[in-house]
């Protein structure tokens, strides 16, 4: 130790009080979302320029998607936002069982969409409408196109889904050991506010693929 | 005070082994020190490259390597000198050095986030790196990397956009990091504007960082997506668009210039006042050029793209944008000179540094009023006048700063003193080198000398060979000014806890600083440099 005494006792304090800035957390969040919007806002830049040039050919890719399909997994997107939120509000009001239980039922929805989304690749795949084959090769360049930023677009977002709800797996394990509780819940709204983002981007992805013809 | 608190400094590896200390911690010093030593390790390593393309093009013709090792050269130089050295350089190192010690901090916002940054940071460079030794060969595209070239070259042009990728996202959280440490953790008393100006300039760097990096990340993964799928994103023959890929890539790159430039300009606000012993003029105006100059420099990026194929509304609107970048520019450098004009300037090095950077940024800044201009930006551009103008700006402006930062923070990182005189003198050979191996480039290329090529016409000899022999110069000051700072760090003398009498919070703490920055969190009452 320190042959100073009064330094020494300066630090040790300064050590022991581990300073909690939960505000300073959520702004970090908030900024590193700006970054995903951007990231997919280079993608949504593209895919307007590419539409504009090619507005024919975009048409007609997206008559080939299953509207219903995207939408259902809309429902499911939205809906799995409500469970993280009414998680985030059990924990405030101390009430982890069931914080605990809308996260499941948050993490059942994530899967019930990458396994819909798995049908809807599957089912394109299955009839050889992916970059590489004849049936693509043939298509218009602009069609090819949609298909390209379709599969980009709805690829990257899948890994956000996957991502997210790793990071909710997480969330309930520190919920079920006490560390995020009624007095201490920033990292679970970080959390929540990444789920958030993956909703918020599908959103914007459903009409611009599945709706706009 | 310095001999008691001696064994508390950052440098004590509290009984760990020191590679464990250093590569797990979390203190912002240690971690700057770390990004000080990588980034030297990989600025040497441009430098290389850099003097074998000079030595190349001593004299037309084939003098060192093929047009193919040429080609990857400069990519690699180009790729290594950007995003490994200039885009981190200032706010990675001296950034996380001194940004929590101006601001009366114990730490940034999220240190652990932190190290993250600097292990992402080696990840890419190992990576980019490596494109030197495995596959097919360096890439050879320059480090735009554009398209459709980029997409079929068979050379490693993945794994180069793949580091260039992930070092964009360690540059996002060093910004995302130094932003929020910014907004929060400021000391008692220190208001927006009694921030010292370097950390206005890191705070309108981050901006950049955060919101324009992205937007390369993803237009660098539809370029690997497209190698690998061979899909037509931006290859004509598929349907793609290639001018669209160099408006996305000049979207991030162009304000990427300011996350160079800016830290520089922020270097050099802290050096002037000190040096000249006067409160700096314009303190609130030179903050607000921070900011006008990250705003402004979002909506320029098209003069890159003045010969590329863009309407003629578009290259004028582009054209006057890039003219308004100049005035928060010169607002920066008129008030430096107000701040010496009857000051009792002090000619010690850092000053040194910081006077080379506003001599060296004025040639370049208004050579790139000479490039910015659509008329004769269609004679000089792709010309060597474009190289010229660009290594004034980075390695004179961001690269001076650097140095200058460098020899400003030395005694307060380190707790001792290099040796003035020889610091000196290796000054004025590294700015007469400069200056020798730049200004022929300006000069041939309104002769007509195209960049990127191993060889070129007899008629460009002259100032090629003037520029190659200012090649060897410079590295001589670059060799110089590292064995002062290296002695300096062996053997200096012990330096006192303020040898240059700052004002700033970073000059009223020990050298080298506690762990925990200070003893107790200090209390501002007036703006800096309020020297009288």
């Amino acid at each position: 130790m320190s042959t100073n005494n009064t330094v020494s006792e300066n630090h040790s304090t300064a050590v022991n009080h581990e300073h909690r800035d939960d505000a300073g957390r959520k702004m970090g969040m908030w900024l590193f979302l700006f970054t995903e919007l951007l990231l997919f806002g280079g993608l949504f830049l593209v895919y307007s320029i590419y539409r504009f040039m090619n507005p024919a050919d975009f048409s007609n890719g997206s008559h080939h998607l299953d509207v219903f399909m995207g939408a259902l997994n809309t429902m499911v997107l939205i809906t799995s936002s409500l469970t993280v939120a009414l998680s985030i509000t059990a924990i405030q009001k101390g009430n982890a069982k069931l914080a605990l239980r809308m996260l499941a039922v948050t993490i059942l929805l994530a899967i019930f969409f990458l396994v819909n989304k798995y049908f809807e690749w599957g089912h394109k795949i299955h009839y050889d409408l992916y970059p590489g084959t004849d049936l693509f090769k043939a298509l218009p360049s602009g069609e090819g196109l949609f298909y390209v930023l379709y599969y980009f677009m709805t690829g990257l977002h899948m890994i956000h889904v996957i991502v997210g709800a790793v990071i909710l797996v997480f969330m309930g394990k520190y919920i079920s050991d006490g560390s995020i509780n009624s007095s201490n819940y920033t990292l679970l709204e970080n959390g929540g506010l990444y789920w958030h983002l993956v909703d918020l981007i599908w959103i914007f992805l459903f009409p611009l693929l599945y709706l706009i013809h | 005070m310095t001999n008691t608190l001696k064994h508390t400094d950052f440098y004590d590896n509290e009984g760990k082994p020191a590679w464990k200390a250093w590569l797990t911690t979390t203190d912002h010093k240690r971690i700057g020190l770390l990004y000080f030593y990588s980034l030297t390790v990989f600025f040497l390593v441009g430098v290389l490259l850099g003097l074998m393309m000079r030595f190349e093009l001593i004299s037309p013709g084939k003098d060192l390597v093929e047009a193919q090792t040429y080609n990857g050269l400069f990519t690699l130089h180009g790729v290594i000198m950007i995003f490994l050295f200039v885009i981190p350089g200032i706010p990675a190192v001296f950034g996380n050095l001194t940004l929590p010690l101006l601001l009366g901090a114990r730490d940034v916002a999220f240190p652990k986030l932190n190290l993250l940054s600097w292990y992402l940071y080696i990840g890419g460079a190992v990576l980019a790196l490596s494109t030197l030794l495995v596959g097919d060969g360096p890439p050879d595209t320059g480090w735009t990397f554009y398209a459709p070239y980029s997409v079929k070259t068979g050379t490693n042009v993945s794994m180069a956009v793949l580091a260039a990728f992930i070092l964009g996202f360690s540059s996002i959280l060093t910004g995302l990091n130094f932003l929020t440490t910014i907004h929060r953790m400021r000391c008692h008393g220190m208001t927006w504007f009694r921030m010292p100006l370097f950390a206005w300039a890191l705070y309108a760097t981050s901006w950049i960082q955060l919101l324009a990096t992205p937007v390369v990340g993803i237009t660098l993964l539809m370029i690997v997506v497209e190698r690998w799928l061979g899909i037509g994103l931006f290859d004509p023959v598929l349907g793609g668009d290639p001018v669209l890929y160099q408006h996305l890539f000049w979207i991030y790159s162009h304000p990427a210039v300011y996350i160079m430039i800016l830290p520089g300009m922020g270097v050099i606000s802290e050096i002037i006042p000190t040096f000249s012993r006067r409160r700096i003029f314009g303190y609130k105006a030179i903050a607000y050029a921070s900011l006008a100059i990250a705003f402004i420099g979002y909506f320029v990026w098209g003069h890159h793209m003045f010969t590329s194929g863009m309407s003629g509304p578009a290259r004028i609107i582009f054209s006057i944008l890039t003219f308004l970048v100049a005035i928060p520019s010169a607002i920066k450098v008129f008030n430096w000179l107000a701040t010496m004009y009857n000051g009792s300037i002090d000619h010690k090095p850092p000053m040194l540094y910081a006077l080379g950077f506003i001599f060296l940024f004025l040639v370049g800044g208004l050579s790139g009023l000479v490039v910015g201009a659509l008329a004769t930006d269609v004679h000089l551009h792709d010309t060597y006048f474009v190289v010229g103008h660009f290594h004034y700006v980075m390695f004179g402006g961001t690269g001076f700063a650097f140095f200058a930062a460098l020899h400003y923070w030395f005694p307060k990182i380190f707790g001792k003193m290099y040796n003035l005189k020889h610091a000196t003198r290796a000054f004025w050979l590294l700015f007469t080198g400069f200056n020798i191996l730049y200004f022929p480039m300006l000069v041939v290329g309104i002769m007509g000398m195209p960049r990127r090529y191993y060889d070129y016409l007899p008629q460009f000899q002259v100032p090629n060979v003037i520029s190659t022999i200012g090649s060897w110069i410079t590295t001589a000051g670059l060799i110089y000014m590292i064995v002062v700072i290296v002695k300096g760090i062996r053997h200096g003398e012990k330096a006192s806890s303020n040898p240059w009498n700052g004002l700033t919070l970073d000059w009223q703490t020990d050298s080298p600083p506690t762990k925990e920055n200070f003893d107790a969190i200090p209390t501002v009452t007036e703006r800096p440099y309020e020297y009288k």
